[in-house]
């Protein structure tokens, strides 16, 4: 009898604590003195195990960025590949920190999926890729044809749309995930595959025989992509939100992982005094360090660093609209001050 | 009031001939004549059948061995045209551990070494029951703790656990969780009262009315939103606990048969003797009831080591998830055939081998019965 | 009075759990801002989906969408129980012949494909049978109207011409003629003793009447052929290389299974049986029909429920290569709207109905099976 009691009241205590309050992202992250980020369960250039199973690539590195910002430490991250289905239910019920994998950044999921976008890191849009030899040269080409998508993104949707909008005949063959997309396609399956511009340069990068296949010119939408934070936690969003600009200023401001250090010492610069914090302790404006962009940028380097090391030298992608607003791209970073 | 028999010639008991008496039993002529060329219909069934084998064997033959590319590299392969083992080889370290550190690679080695020997030792027999219970719930803890690191071990993260290594972990914790948990819910359905045998019915049921799948896909997709946000439990960590209810509710319908095949006197005796009734159950009918249903149970033990290759669906690189990356490798890109041929040989072998155990156990335990 | 308290414990730590979890939920989902509920069942779905047996296209809604995964679920189940049974008694007939060399072959395919995993064999069968196949540009023709190409089979398609109606008439009134020859036949055989052939005759009856209706009216059933066009065949039937792929793999996995049934059936009635009926000089289909089916099935039936109950669940392995069952197209959704908790439910509810309507199925078939005991 005693026995059933204790186990009622322990079964209403769990039931009770359940409602408690959490603490904030920041505090829990310091706490763990580790930044769990979602990445892609394997795109080349953004984020992608390597052989020792290191991730690599421009969401991988901005992961290390902010755990260098907030920890001081580029690899206290620990990645955490999710499928598609997972990456926005992953942030938004708390299991990662951030999540920073190809996501495209649209109304629905910012309002009523319960995340926020931070900033965008790269300016994507959906395109289409088909062997050379199917002398298809435009998307509308497509018309009664085959295409190999992934499911659980925008990509799919768009692939609807377009067919819709120009009206054409076009079969969609759904996979649960990329990699199966591509095998489809490889395996002639389909006559495109479709999914973000970048992305179908990588892939076509590994194929045996890239030239085999062409990138049609046409995009049919805008992908901004960008890493998400769960909803209702202003000061983290403030925080990777910032390391981005921190990054995209760096480059601006021409500070790199080499010069980082002298430019903290030496540079008169206001504008880099503020960002590495030599002047003013910009970090201490979301709760961080004044050291925090200073880490970030030893670590991983500025955006253009990051950028030529993943996705220019590696996959051959052009900087495009994704070059700095001073050289005609929409790459703009908000004042640090 | 049946209409008049009338007797004719036909009605008339007529004894039907003799039929030959039976021939030799001796000669290959006669083994052949018997087994292949009795009847047309079997003749002409054995030279369909004899005409598919001389034509799939010796294709199959080329392409494994005669034609086959046993060391060189992706282009020595593409010059011939029977199968490219230097593929597999290279392959081999990724489809066994994943990306498993190197320098660490002892450690899933005795893990596995552990397994080996503690079903050995089961088959022999020398242990005493209690201290074998032991030991099998021990080894999932022993293995967990020897892949991820404790007591001082460098830690490797989960995310790096793969391949072959990773679907026998699944299934070993699967199993040996899931036959306790199993044990419990058909211990409610049979002896419950009302209320407790309707839970443990409505949840065998439940599960077992839905696919793997399903349950995989809201362990990893779902599970996080019913947890409260401090409460982080990694994506293996869900879909293992996902495999372990999954798993529990076959396990409960396969003991439910040993439990009914019990003759109550069995029962009746032990309480009779004053025994109380947990321990009459722990100790006489479980334990019976286990014995009686091993052939079943190690049937489900295979039946999760296949299931396992379901993890890839949600993301984890499995035995089965590995071969799929290898397959659609760019530098050895075209060799799928191999890489699909070698999974199936894999997991034909480890299953095939479950059974071929299940089975030699199961015999030694008649005659231990029977002594 | 203990074990009442006991239930009441139990009971509470229950319901404190799944209201431990509901909170949970509750609190996560209004914490992030998901709305919950089956309204967006109603909402525009904008998905693509390859294949349907219904008309379908991006407007329609989510609703629409995962009734699109239950039919194709259906289908394939459908089609792969039938095949799977007819191939699995044929297996399981081979496994106990007394022909040597074909006994072993069915051993062989049950022993290698009971032991594989079904995922694998799919994943082969999509990914090497299938995408061995060539392109639509140069087809496999076995048979004139029939292309097997990787992306997909074509076959012709029935079209329904005039005096289809009419046809259709005269098939009913074969098939009534032919139910009651049946009848009529049974009763007599009852009455009188002498045995009729009710089935062969009725069904001669019905192949008859239906075949020169079939002529009257002027061959009302056409066919349309596919044919090559652009990128693809257009017209005529098309087998998705996903549907079939997953039919394949059901159809060859789950005949294993059932052939091990039958087999089992089929040993399990006594060698002492068969040996007397041939004593009395029992004709051989009479023994089968009469002594070995009866008892065999006894032992078959439950177990294939069991397996069909299997492969309807297995049919949602489509998901990995690609075929928009209900488990893909409900995942779809997921991912476009996060309201996974409805389409879980969804996907219980379904499988649960699907599962019991089997269940009850071959139970009546099996209750007529059984020994009727005393």
């Amino acid at each position: 009898m005693m026995k059933t009691r204790i186990m009622v009241l322990a079964a209403l205590a769990a039931t009770v604590s359940a409602g408690a309050a959490h603490a904030g992202t920041l505090e829990k992250v310091r706490e763990a003195g580790v930044l769990a980020c979602g990445v892609s369960e394997g795109v080349p250039g953004f984020s992608n195990p390597n052989s020792e199973g290191r991730w690599e690539g421009l969401d991988a590195d901005v992961c290390r960025a902010v755990a260098a910002a907030v920890l001081g430490d580029a690899d206290a991250v620990r990645f955490v590949p999710l499928s598609s289905k997972q990456k926005i239910l992953a942030v938004s019920s708390g299991q990662v920190e951030m999540t920073s994998r190809t996501t495209t950044w649209t109304m629905k999921r910012d309002g009523a999926e319960g995340v926020d976008f931070t900033q965008v890191i790269f300016f994507d849009g959906q395109g289409f890729m088909v062997r050379a030899e199917s002398g298809i040269t435009t998307a509308k080409g497509l018309d009664g044809g085959t295409v190999c998508v992934t499911t659980g993104t925008t990509t799919e949707l768009n692939l609807a749309d377009f067919a819709r909008a120009q009206n054409i005949q076009i079969e969609a063959v759904v996979f649960e995930g990329k990699r199966e997309a591509v095998e489809a396609y490889l395996t002639d399956r389909c006559d495109a595959l479709t999914t973000d511009a970048s992305q179908l340069a990588s892939f076509r990068m590994s194929f045996p025989d890239p030239g085999a296949h062409t990138i049609l010119p046409n995009l049919i939408s805008k992908e901004p992509l960008a890493p998400l934070v769960a909803h209702g936690d202003n000061n983290w969003k403030d925080i990777v939100s910032w390391t981005v600009y921190g990054l995209l200023a760096a480059e601006e401001l021409g500070i790199n992982s080499a010069n980082v250090d002298e430019m903290a010492a030496s540079s008169s610069n206001p504008d880099v005094q503020r960002l590495l914090g030599s002047s003013v302790d910009t970090g201490n404006f979301v709760g961080l360090g004044p050291s925090w962009m200073k880490d970030a940028i030893s670590a991983v380097g500025n955006y253009g660093e990051i950028f030529d090391r993943n996705l220019t030298i590696p996959l051959g992608l052009e900087r495009g609209v994704n070059a700095q607003w001073k050289d005609g791209g929409l790459m703009y970073a908000m004042p640090i001050r | 009031m049946y209409p008049a028999m009338r007797s004719t010639s036909a009605d008339v008991f007529r004894p039907t001939d003799a039929r030959p008496a039976p021939g030799g039993n001796i000669g290959m002529l006669r083994w052949l004549q018997e087994n292949l060329f009795s009847g047309w219909l079997n003749s002409y069934t054995s030279l369909v059948l004899i005409g598919f084998v001389l034509w799939v064997f010796p294709a199959v033959l080329n392409w494994l061995v005669l034609d086959a590319t046993f060391a060189g590299d992706a282009d020595t392969c593409r010059q011939n045209t029977g199968a490219c083992w230097p593929f597999i080889v290279d392959k081999f370290p990724v489809l066994m551990v994943g990306v498993y550190p190197q320098e660490l690679l002892w450690r899933p080695g005795v893990a596995c070494l552990a397994l080996l020997v503690l079903a050995a030792v089961t088959y022999t027999d020398r242990l005493k029951g209690a201290v074998l219970v032991v030991a099998w719930l021990l080894l999932p803890v022993f293995a967990l703790i020897m892949i991820g690191g404790a007591f001082g071990m460098v830690e490797v993260e989960q995310s790096l656990w793969g391949g072959l290594m990773l679907s026998v972990l699944l299934a070993l914790v699967g199993v040996i969780v899931s036959i306790p948990l199993g044990v419990l819910l058909a211990l409610g359905r049979y002896y419950g009262s009302p209320l407790i045998k309707a839970l443990c019915v409505g949840f065998i049921e439940l599960v077992r009315g839905v696919p793997l799948i399903t349950i995989l896909f809201m362990a990893s997709v779902m599970m996080p939103m019913f947890l409260p946000p401090e409460m982080v439990i990694n994506n293996l960590m869900r879909i293992q606990i996902g495999m372990i209810f999954f798993s529990a509710a076959y396990m409960a319908e396969v003991v439910r048969g040993g439990l009914q095949a019990i003759p109550k006197g069995q029962t009746e005796a032990s309480l009779a003797l004053g025994v109380s009734p947990w321990k009459t159950i722990a100790f006489v009918v479980v334990p019976q009831a286990l014995r009686h249903v091993l052939p079943p149970l190690i049937g489900r033990c295979i039946a999760l080591f296949k299931d396992t290759s379901l993890v890839i669906i949600v993301g984890l690189l499995d035995f089965l998830g590995m071969i799929k990356n290898s397959a659609f490798d760019p530098e050895w890109l075209g060799f799928q055939k191999e890489a699909y041929f070698f999974a199936a040989f894999v997991y034909w072998l480890i299953c095939y081998g479950l059974s071929l155990y299940g089975r030699a156990l199961e015999n030694r335990g008649a005659s231990g019965a029977r002594r | 009075m203990a074990s009442i308290l006991v239930q009441v414990a139990v009971l509470a730590l229950v319901l404190s759990g799944v209201y431990f979890l509901f909170q949970n939920t509750q609190a996560n989902l209004t914490a992030r801002g998901i709305e919950s509920g089956f309204a967006f069942l109603g909402h525009e779905a904008g998905l693509p989906i390859g294949d349907s047996l219904i008309e379908y296209n991006p407007t329609k809604s989510y609703g629409y969408a995962f009734l699109i995964g239950i039919l194709n679920t259906l289908l394939v189940s459908a089609i792969a129980i039938v095949l799977s049974t007819v191939l699995g008694i044929f297996v399981g007939v081979a496994r106990v012949s007394p022909n040597w060399l074909l006994a072993k072959v069915a051993a062989i395919y049950v022993e290698t494909l009971r032991n594989i995993p079904l995922l694998l064999t799919l994943i082969f069968v999509y990914t090497v049978v299938i995408g061995s196949l060539p392109h639509p540009r140069d087809p496999i023709s076995p048979v004139e109207g029939v292309y097997l190409t990787k992306r997909g089979v074509f076959v012709p398609r029935p079209v329904v011409e005039d005096g289809f109606i009419l046809f259709m008439l005269a098939v009913m009134i074969a098939g009534a003629i032919s139910i009651s020859f049946w009848i009529w036949a049974r009763n007599h055989k009852k009455t009188t003793g002498r045995s009729v052939p009710g089935v062969l005759g009725g069904l001669g009856v019905f192949i008859v009447i239906s075949t020169l209706a079939f002529l009257a009216t002027g061959g009302p059933v056409g066919a349309e052929l596919p044919a090559y066009s652009g990128l693809n065949f257009a017209g005529g039937l098309t087998l998705k290389p996903e549907f079939v792929s997953l039919l394949v793999g059901l159809v060859l996995y789950t005949a294993a299974y059932i052939g091990e049934n039958v087999r089992s059936g089929i040993t399990s009635v006594h060698a002492g049986q068969i040996e007397a009926a041939n004593a009395l000089g029992v004709s051989r289909g009479i023994v089968t029909r009469l002594i070995m089916l009866p008892q065999a099935l006894r032992v078959t039936i439950p177990a294939t429920t069991n397996d069909y109950a299997s492969l309807v669940k297995n049919s949602s392995l489509a998901v990995a290569i690609g075929f928009p069952d209900m488990v893909s197209i409900g995942g779809t959704i997921i991912g476009q709207n996060g309201q996974a908790i409805e389409i879980i439910g969804m996907w219980m509810a379904v499988y649960l109905t699907i599962n019991l309507l089997i269940s009850l199925a071959m139970n009546f078939l099996n209750s007529r099976v059984q020994i009727v005991e005393r």
